[in-house]
């Protein structure tokens, strides 16, 4: 019987977040065309882990197992979830929207002459075509609806935070391992160790009030302003993935999928347009207000505050009026 | 060493955005069109590479006309020549799905036997940073994405791969290969005024999409597109720069409490 089967991740010996998000919409897509959800991940048929999994409704659990899959590999995972989904034959295959998942998905969905619809944010029942998946495109400012048209499974990744991880129902589960068939020689990549560049000195995590600072800023000279804005409320400085790359602020201030998860009391994002990675990384702030000259930009969809404006004449404005409120 | 880089023309980020008329895609017209922002890394690490140890840059693109322009701004920089898969209107390749792209981009160097395959990890457009991974599995090649650095060694390629909340990981890989790159690593070149001297007389191969014989079905569909609907309710406070502050500070102090 067919079924949508979820490729989980685990870090320190936990299920990821991302990976029950995963769920939470497998279990949508599924309720919908009324068909089972079974689940596989990489682990050993007596890993702990697994028993996390009991009885939260997956119909089946697939360890996979082999000695050749304990260092993540694009190769060897390729082989392997295609040897799993071609005995399972799911009619849907979902993974959480990780840089893991973006490594091999597309070339697993190849190997099946599929195409991965990646990085949705919302699943809907189509008329006709089968369930509607939401993307977004030009970095958050348009939303499309696409359906799978072709025959065999659809491939299907799952962008962080679209999903709530609620506690997912009862049901039985079992487990069942799965040994996939797998060379050395197959493996062509070698992966080293995976490293911290540096360690973190600055922990956003604990500022209740955060300035984050993006493009908009146009150059390292103009800091200063968002840095006095910073002081005047006391707020930490953050900074979207552009600045960081251009060495104007340090990695560790990094806020979005390649940096830090953040949810402070607020959260001023100036000159940030808000694409997807960044919007991930800050959108479960209590309160966010954005500066950006364009009305459009999709940060103001998350915003409850918004000041449409040039950042260089209203900082400086905001800082001043701050400073005049705490004296 | 023979390197092609895959680079793609997109809308300018700050492009107006209007729903055209069928639905599926915005407006072009006024649209200004630059290079995909990783895809200039990948350019400027293969120009590197062959700094460091010589061979030749291929440039490869697909998409109308106008993409002529982005090909001879990569040639300006210090590409050797170009593949330019030219549709014949703007929409002829919006029917073609990630992996039909993909196949075109295959076709067009299959007979180029290179060294390595470079492209950006994702369109700063349509964002499905796949076209890399695709590629790598319809050449048979190995793969390796979101790349920051690349060493050549004797046996192929030492490459630092950027992981998760501040992680990295080297990997070694074999050549031929393809690699995906992360923007931001290195400093993108200007196009020197003798380059672009230079870029005019340098050759660009046009091919049509209906040469390369390519499978169009898509397996995917784009339905519609729309303006997204906001997650929260944003209140715009308006006036002068510092009427928009001052209000802002008092829905900071006494609705949000945070001052």
């Amino acid at each position: 019987m067919s079924s949508v089967l979820v490729f989980l991740e685990a870090k320190n010996n936990e299920i990821t977040r991302l990976s029950w998000e995963a769920m939470a919409a497998a279990h949508t897509l599924a309720a919908s065309l009324s068909l089972p959800v079974d689940v596989a991940l990489v682990a050993a048929a007596d890993n702990p882990i697994l028993k996390t999994l009991q009885g939260k409704a997956p119909r089946t659990v697939y360890a996979i197992d082999h000695a050749l899959l304990h260092a993540y590999t694009a190769d060897g995972y390729t082989t392997a979830y295609a040897q799993l989904i071609e005995h399972a034959k799911p009619a849907y295959v979902v993974f959480p929207h990780t840089y893991q998942v973006r490594d091999f998905a597309p070339r697993l969905a190849t190997r099946f002459k599929q195409v991965l619809i990646s990085d949705v944010t919302g699943i809907e029942s189509g008329s006709g075509t089968g369930p509607i998946f939401v993307r977004q495109l030009l970095q958050g400012k348009l939303n499309a609806e696409y359906h799978a048209s072709g025959e065999g499974p659809s491939f299907v990744s799952i962008q962080a935070g679209a999903f709530r991880a609620d506690e997912p129902q009862a049901g039985d589960t079992t487990i069942q391992p799965f040994h996939p068939t797998l060379e050395a020689s197959e493996i062509r990549v070698q992966p080293g160790e995976p490293f911290r560049a540096s360690a973190q000195t600055v922990d956003l995590n604990s500022a209740s009030i955060l300035v984050s600072v993006g493009r908009g800023i146009k150059e390292e000279a103009n800091l200063p302003i968002v840095q006095e804005l910073a002081s005047a409320l006391g707020a930490e400085l953050a900074a979207s993935r552009p600045i960081c790359d251009a060495g104007w602020l340090p990695m560790e201030r990094q806020v979005g999928s390649s940096g830090q998860t953040v949810a402070p009391k607020v959260y001023l994002a100036v000159g940030i347009s808000g694409a997807i990675q960044h919007l991930v990384g800050m959108k479960g702030s209590q309160c966010i207000v954005a500066i950006n000259k364009d009305e459009n930009a999709p940060i103001f969809e998350v915003a409850d505050y918004g000041i449409v404006g040039d950042l260089f004449e209203v900082v400086p404005a905001l800082t001043a009026a701050i400073r005049k409120v705490k004296g | 060493m023979k390197i092609i880089v895959a680079i793609k023309q997109v809308p300018e980020r700050d492009a107006r955005i209007r729903i055209d008329a069928s639905g599926k895609w915005i407006d072009l017209n006024d649209v200004e069109f630059s290079m995909n922002e990783s895809d200039a890394y990948a350019l400027e690490e293969a120009l590197q590479l062959k700094e460091a140890h010589g061979g030749e840059v291929v440039v490869l693109s697909a998409g109308p006309e106008r993409v002529g322009k982005t090909i001879r701004e990569a040639l300006a920089k210090g590409a050797d020549r170009a593949i330019h898969i030219q549709s014949a209107s703007e929409t002829e390749l919006s029917a073609f799905d990630a992996l039909g792209v993909a196949s075109l981009l295959a076709a067009a160097i299959k007979d180029e036997q290179a060294d390595l395959i470079l492209t950006g990890l994702q369109s700063d457009d349509l964002g499905l940073g796949q076209t890399g991974v695709i590629l790598a599995e319809l050449l048979g090649l190995p793969h390796a994405t979101l790349i920051l650095k690349i060493e050549k060694t004797d046996t192929g390629l030492k490459v630092l791969r950027e992981l998760e909340d501040g992680w990295f990981q080297h990997l070694e890989l074999p050549l031929p290969a393809v690699l995906t790159i992360q923007s931001g690593n290195s400093k993108l070149r200007y196009a020197t005024l003798m380059g672009i001297k230079k870029a005019k007389t340098k050759e660009v191969k046009t091919v049509s999409v209906t040469d390369l014989a390519a499978n169009s079905e898509p397996v995917v569909a784009l339905e519609a597109v729309k303006l997204p609907h906001k997650q929260r309710t944003t209140q715009i406070l308006g006036g002068t720069p510092a009427e928009a502050a001052a209000a802002l500070v008092e829905k900071l102090q006494f609705e949000v409490r945070a001052i």
